[in-house]
């Protein structure tokens, strides 16, 4: 997909991953993919548990030693010069993993150490972190007295220690509930005004949709589509969609006399969808053959329908 | 950018270009083991007093128990050099190396193991400029703080029971550290492997038999020849020896054996954990 009027300083790659695979055995995690990121895009993989989304970005920050394919990371292969590669990468792992011995602030100025940074650039650099990350009267308090709200922007504070160039987030937000959800990509979208590259994985359509310029959807260890959250809605699904609920019974009975309304229909358990450009027009349609659905919804379409079609299973369960 | 150190300058014409540095073993070490080590002070320092205590007070009774509850029925036993010596100066180095033992061991198993399968505190470090190297020869080094910090506290007591009669008894403390790293560098690579707590305990299971038996109470001459060659491979008996060479300050060519078993074990066991850490967090 290409970039729509790419401002020049975004074509430059900072990761290009060609035929990237990673086996376990005979299973294979991550099979073949080959992306581009250019420096300050916001770049996601969307997909379902075990997609594959973990183990490439573990690939990416030299933790994880791929099987077969080519990774260059800023120019360098993180395999072979992994402290050279981390030195400018931010990682925000699935589960927290702050130092539960140190306090707060203690745990951004020891992880800075970490990278070789000096004291006299840190302790300034900390209290400007937990400024951004919310967390200034919380400096001096014990990390297990933290909300996983908290703790998870506390991860992400830490993780800007050392002005990442690449920040990594895996599933930043699961777990957290709408409100510090928000806050979080308040946070996540001003370093993306910074110029910092983010790349996420979530299989959360709506913080996809909120979060990136970009993404690759995978399933399997493949890629099954790539493109703007925009582009791949309008190339893999319609305008809007219709949501029909007839009762867990009568879903697919029904579904059969609603053939030829929209341009597309998907049978759930839960649920009829059909997908058309006018939601509107297709529930007067819907009413004029004589049914009548419990619950009726018209929405704009979003990734979840795009995954749905590819897949043809739903992200999240 | 120059001051990420271990960063690999970027170079002038494209600032996203990153160059290799050049470092001896490339992924596995980034020279930055002091940033390890200041974090396991920090740490330490906040908690976990308890249990560094009775790391060294254990000795400490068993010398007084023993040495002088048992001594006073002993009297005198035969010393390293052939010379008469009280009972508790015959076991208090041997008790010298198992404190420095225990220390080391305590923190390169327990401690390892909790950071390892439960804080998750590697994976962390790992995902920065650190390398696996790095963060083995920190956590080792902070066992040997550890043993050097119990080995001088127990030769100090040594000293107040009047059990230092040479200068030379000073070296044991730089030995004792010599045998903690011994032990840290291989239990970190043994803990590795254990995934269960009750893996865990087949540690102390070792661990209380060695103290025991290594001729720490009473001479190998007591135990059968097939027995002495067990005693005499296992780790801690070659520590007990040189301690107690070294508390009278006789030396022998035995004293170059027992140094050079610690050697070997200390390169092995690092050979060890390094391979395990990078097979377990470099997947």
């Amino acid at each position: 997909m290409p970039n729509i009027a790419a401002p020049k300083q975004l074509t430059r790659t900072v990761i290009t991953a060609r035929g990237l695979t990673k086996k376990y055995g005979d299973f294979a995690a991550v099979n073949g993919i080959s992306f581009d990121v250019p420096a300050g895009e916001s770049f996601g993989l969307l997909g379902p548990n075990g997609a594959g989304k973990s183990t490439t970005m573990r690939m990416i920050g030299g933790v994880s030693q791929r099987t077969s394919g080519e990774l260059a990371i800023m120019g360098l292969d993180p395999e072979q010069h992994g402290p050279e590669v981390r030195a400018h990468l931010g990682v925000v792992p699935q589960q927290d993993n702050l130092d539960e011995d140190l306090r707060v602030r203690d745990n951004l100025i020891v992880y800075g150490r970490y990278f070789g940074l000096p004291h006299s650039y840190l302790r300034p650099k900390a209290d400007e972190l937990l400024e951004f990350a919310q967390l200034s009267d919380k400096a001096k308090a014990k990390v297990d007295s933290l909300s996983g709200g908290m703790k998870r922007r506390l991860t992400i504070a830490r993780s800007l220690i050392n002005e990442p160039k690449i920040l990594l987030l895996d599933e930043p937000t699961t777990g957290l509930d709408p409100q510090a959800r928000h806050i979080l990509w308040d946070r996540l979208f001003r370093l993306k005004e910074q110029g910092v590259t983010l790349v996420l994985t979530t299989h959360y359509m709506d913080e996809a949709e909120q979060l990136c310029d970009r993404l690759i959807v995978v399933d399997k260890g493949e890629i099954m589509a790539e493109g703007s959250p925009a582009a791949l809605i309008r190339e893999y699904s319609t305008r809007e969609v219709l949501e029909l609920r007839f009762g867990s019974e009568r879903n697919t009975t029904v579904a059969a006399q609603l053939e030829g309304i929209g341009e597309r229909l998907e049978t759930l358990p839960d649920r009829v969808l059909i997908y058309t450009h006018d939601g509107e027009t297709s529930l007067e349609q819907v009413s004029a053959r004589g049914l009548h659905p419990v619950t009726s919804l018209v929405r704009r379409s979003s990734l979840e329908d795009v995954f749905l079609r590819l897949t043809g299973r739903s992200l999240v369960d | 950018m120059s001051r990420i150190a271990g960063s690999g300058e970027t170079s002038s014409e494209d600032q996203l270009r990153l160059l290799p540095s050049g470092r001896p073993f490339g992924s596995l070490y980034s020279g930055n083991v002091r940033a390890v080590v200041a974090r396991g002070l920090k740490a330490t320092w906040g908690s976990n007093w308890a249990i560094m205590a009775s790391g060294f007070v254990e000795p400490v009774l068993f010398l007084i128990a023993m040495g002088i509850g048992l001594g006073s029925l002993i009297g005198t036993v035969e010393g390293p050099g052939g010379q008469e010596i009280g009972y508790i100066a015959y076991i208090a180095p041997a008790l010298l190396a198992v404190s420095a033992m225990n220390g080391a061991v305590y923190d390169s198993t327990w401690n390892v193991f909790f950071k390892l399968n439960f804080a998750k505190l590697y994976q962390g470090m790992l995902y920065t400029s650190l390398g696996p190297l790095d963060v083995a020869l920190g956590e080792i080094t902070l066992a040997l703080l550890r043993g050097a910090l119990y080995a001088t506290g127990f030769t100090a007591i040594m000293g107040v029971l009047g059990l230092i009669t040479t200068p030379w008894a000073l070296l044991m403390i730089p030995a004792s550290v010599v045998i903690a790293f011994g032990f840290a560098s291989f239990g970190m690579g043994i803990t590795s492997f254990m995934k269960t707590f009750q893996q865990m305990d087949w540690i102390n299971f070792i661990m209380l038999p060695m103290f025991l038996f290594s001729a720490t109470f009473y001479p190998l001459s007591v135990y059968p020849q097939a027995i002495q060659w067990v005693i005499q491979a296992l780790p801690l008996w070659h520590g007990v020896e040189l301690l107690r060479q070294l508390s009278v300050g006789t030396f022998t060519a035995a004293t170059g054996i027992h140094v050079l078993y610690y050697l070997v074990m200390i390169v092995l066991g690092l050979i060890l954990t390094t391979a395990r850490l990078r097979k377990l967090f470099l997947r």
